[in-house]
């Protein structure tokens, strides 16, 4: 009796020192949970779920601070995707945050811009080019959409148009929305 | 006996084999055999389009007003340089503008609207002299400022295909004129009436990839082709050049199906036939590249079959690219009554069109004007019983009913997963379903989103690391000016030096005034 005792004590106290060196010896540096909420939001930077971008509200959704439903960016999808991955309920997205639009890209009006660098320290990804006194541009490419360079600009010349898309990336319709002009399958012939 | 995959790929064409499902279709080509091929007579107006049905437009390298001779680049490529669409006829070019581009948006798109000037008179042409002797990446440079393109329909690249193959090592070359969809005739033309400039082709590209052999491949029904192109190999005199006759079921022609059928290899999803040491190009890709070579002559025309029970008299026709669709259907006597739609391509894998002032494009192998009788009355869509069919036929050997499952409820994972990218279109699906489930179009839709979520998440991944690349910059900025001020406060020494310091200061700029008054 004695003896099984002691053997099943000691046998606990080694795996418990053999659990608190492997915890030590292999630690995750970053919280996983954070990196996969990470992965799952837009990454648009724009601050408007009240944090300062994407990462610092991942990290507030994994401690709890925040709710799922603060990313307008993201949207329904978004929320859906996050509800799935945290095994909670779907929330419908908070109108204090926002609405979901369209995705759009800025664009500086270059003969407006007076170069005052403003907009270029406001943006998160680093997507506006130019100097001191000098023409500012967007990189199309690198911009989401996130409206932080407007209110800074003191000659209001950036404006957001709506994403181009070229002919080159046109998209199949759904068969199943409804069947507009781009279902070139039912066109009518121009055969007359 | 277990031989290697590329031992196997070496003995192609020796023994023929199946590919998964396909159709036997009725073939519908001989109406439009019956009369040669014949040239279109000169438009009015010639509108080339400076997209090629997909990819990226190219810059327009000409100006309105500028006159051109036939041949002159119009498109380019800023990023590769590479000159991408050439005049179909000397003229002046009178707008870049949009125009109906035969693109299956049915949106218009950017043309170069050249007015002819009636002579019809090349460019300086640039022929390669003796290019038996000249270097592979010469040629290779050649076809790809020809604007050369995959003639079968998928328009990729020639220059590129060519490049990337010479690098990884090609030992037969497979010149595809297996033309298994209905209707289309324009390869089996162009073999029989041009068998010798097929052969030079390939002798020209096995050269420029480094082949040692060529296989043609065509039909089991095209006698007379065989005829011709045997005939043309023995008077070249050479005989690295094989003729294998495969079975016609549709979609024999596919690049994976026919590289199957002559090997018995399947190409792994993602991988191409380069991978096996094989090299597939559309003959009539290869009658491009020998008079790029041999006559400097970048792509300006291609053959188009005309035809359909909507057409007075379907026949094939030489047309420039750019020449109005109208142009060509006027040249076969018209529509016929009951002409009731317009199809670019052939019966399976075309797309309508919304009007005949489309411009024929590289990629338009065959105008088909269908009749109302042909049209199939559109059937109501039932559910899918799960029969089974579809699978049956596909030749990609994919599920396509759990395919259409998983598209219709936005199951993006299991949608790629699946294997939608492997989706050749080819309509066997949807051509056996019972349920008249528009399957194809569900899958191009799928192949779209699927596009459109890789291209968000690349956003995203490339957001993502500017800002936190931004982020630990901002830190950094911060230490270096708290370590700047630090440094700076040193410099100044101690309280004592301190005074001292200012003490100087304050004499030197006192010193300076009196000097001034």
């Amino acid at each position: 009796m004695l003896l099984a005792i002691l053997s099943i004590t000691l046998l606990g106290c080694l795996f418990g020192l053999g659990l608190g060196w492997a915890a030590g010896k292999f630690k995750v540096e970053s919280d996983p949970v954070v990196d996969q909420i990470n992965d799952v939001l837009p990454q648009t930077q724009c601050g408007q779920c009240n944090f300062p971008g994407c990462r610092p509200y991942a990290e507030a959704i994994a401690s709890g601070e925040a709710q799922i439903n603060q990313c307008p960016p993201g949207g329904e999808s978004g929320i859906q995707a996050l509800a799935d991955l945290l095994g909670i309920e779907p929330l419908p997205l908070n109108p204090e945050n926002g609405e979901e639009k369209p995705k759009t890209v800025a664009v500086i009006d270059e003969a407006v811009c007076i170069g005052c660098t403003l907009c270029i320290q406001a943006c998160p990804v680093d997507a506006i080019l130019g100097a001191t006194r000098q023409m500012h541009t967007v990189i199309e490419a690198e911009c989401t959409g996130c409206d932080l360079c407007l209110p800074p600009c003191p000659v209001d010349c950036i404006e957001m148009v709506a994403e181009h898309r070229t002919q080159g990336q046109w998209t199949w319709p759904n068969p199943g929305g409804e069947r507009s002009s781009g279902s070139p399958i039912e066109q009518p012939a121009g055969a007359s | 006996m277990q031989t290697s995959p590329m031992d196997q790929a070496r003995r192609v064409g020796e023994q023929l084999h199946h590919f998964h499902g396909g159709l036997r279709l009725r073939h519908n080509k001989k109406i439009s055999c019956e009369i040669p091929v014949t040239k279109t007579p000169l438009a009015i107006r010639y509108y080339v389009p400076l997209l090629q049905l997909r990819g990226q437009e190219a810059e327009a390298a000409v100006s309105v007003g500028q006159k051109v001779l036939k041949g002159d680049p119009l498109g380019r490529f800023r990023h590769h340089g590479s000159d991408y669409m050439h005049a179909p006829t000397s003229g002046i070019v009178s707008a870049i503008a949009l125009h109906p581009n035969s693109h299956p948006s049915g949106e218009e798109g950017r043309c170069v609207v050249i007015k002819p000037d009636g002579l019809d008179q090349w460019t300086n042409l640039e022929p390669i002299e003796s290019w038996e002797q000249a270097d592979p990446a010469l040629l290779r440079q050649k076809i790809q400022s020809s604007g050369i393109v995959g003639l079968g329909g998928a328009v990729f690249p020639t220059g590129y295909k060519v490049r990337e193959a010479s690098e990884r090592g090609i030992h037969t070359l497979i010149l595809n004129g297996s033309e298994c969809e209905p209707y289309i005739s324009c390869d089996e033309m162009l073999m029989r009436e041009q068998p010798a400039s097929i052969i030079l082709g390939a002798r020209i590209l096995q050269k420029a990839v480094g082949a040692t052999r060529t296989v043609i491949a065509i039909e089991d029904q095209m006698g007379a082709v065989n005829t011709a192109l045997s005939e043309a190999i023995r008077q070249s005199g050479i005989n690295d050049i094989d003729i294998v006759k495969v079975t016609t079921i549709y979609p024999e022609g596919g690049e994976k199906q026919l590289v199957k059928v002559l090997t018995g290899l399947e190409i792994p999803s993602g991988k191409r036939p380069t991978d096996l040491g094989l090299l597939c190009q559309n003959v009539a890709t290869a009658t491009a590249v020998a008079r790029a070579v041999t006559e400097g002559k970048p792509l300006v025309e291609r053959i188009v079959t005309v035809t359909g029970n909507g057409i007075r008299k379907p026949r094939n026709l030489l047309a420039p690219i750019g020449t109005p669709i109208s142009n060509l259907v006027d040249q076969c006597g018209g529509y016929a009554p009951g002409a009731a739609r317009l199809i670019l391509g052939g019966p399976m894998m075309g797309y309508a069109l919304s009007s005949d002032s489309n411009p024929v494009i590289k990629a338009a192998n065959c105008i088909l004007v269908l009749s109302e009788e042909d049209i199939r009355p559109p059937q109501p869509e039932m559910p899918c019983i799960r029969c089974g069919e579809c699978a049956r036929v596909c030749p990609s050997v994919l599920l396509p009913q759990q395919l259409n499952w998983s598209i219709r409820n936005s199951m993006w994972d299991e949608t790629a997963e699946l294997g939608l990218s492997d989706c050749i279109e080819c309509g066997c699906c949807d051509f056996v379903c019972p349920s008249h489930i528009p399957l194809v179009e569900w899958f191009r839709f799928g192949k779209s989103e699927l596009q459109m979520l890789a291209e968000e998440r690349g956003k995203a991944d490339s957001a993502k690391m500017r800002f936190e690349a931004r982020e630990a910059r901002l830190v950094r900025l911060k230490q270096e000016r708290k370590q700047r001020i630090a440094e700076k406060k040193q410099a100044l020494g101690n309280s004592s030096d301190k005074q001292k310091n200012i003490a100087a200061a304050i004499e030197r700029v006192r010193s300076r005034k009196g000097g001034d008054a």
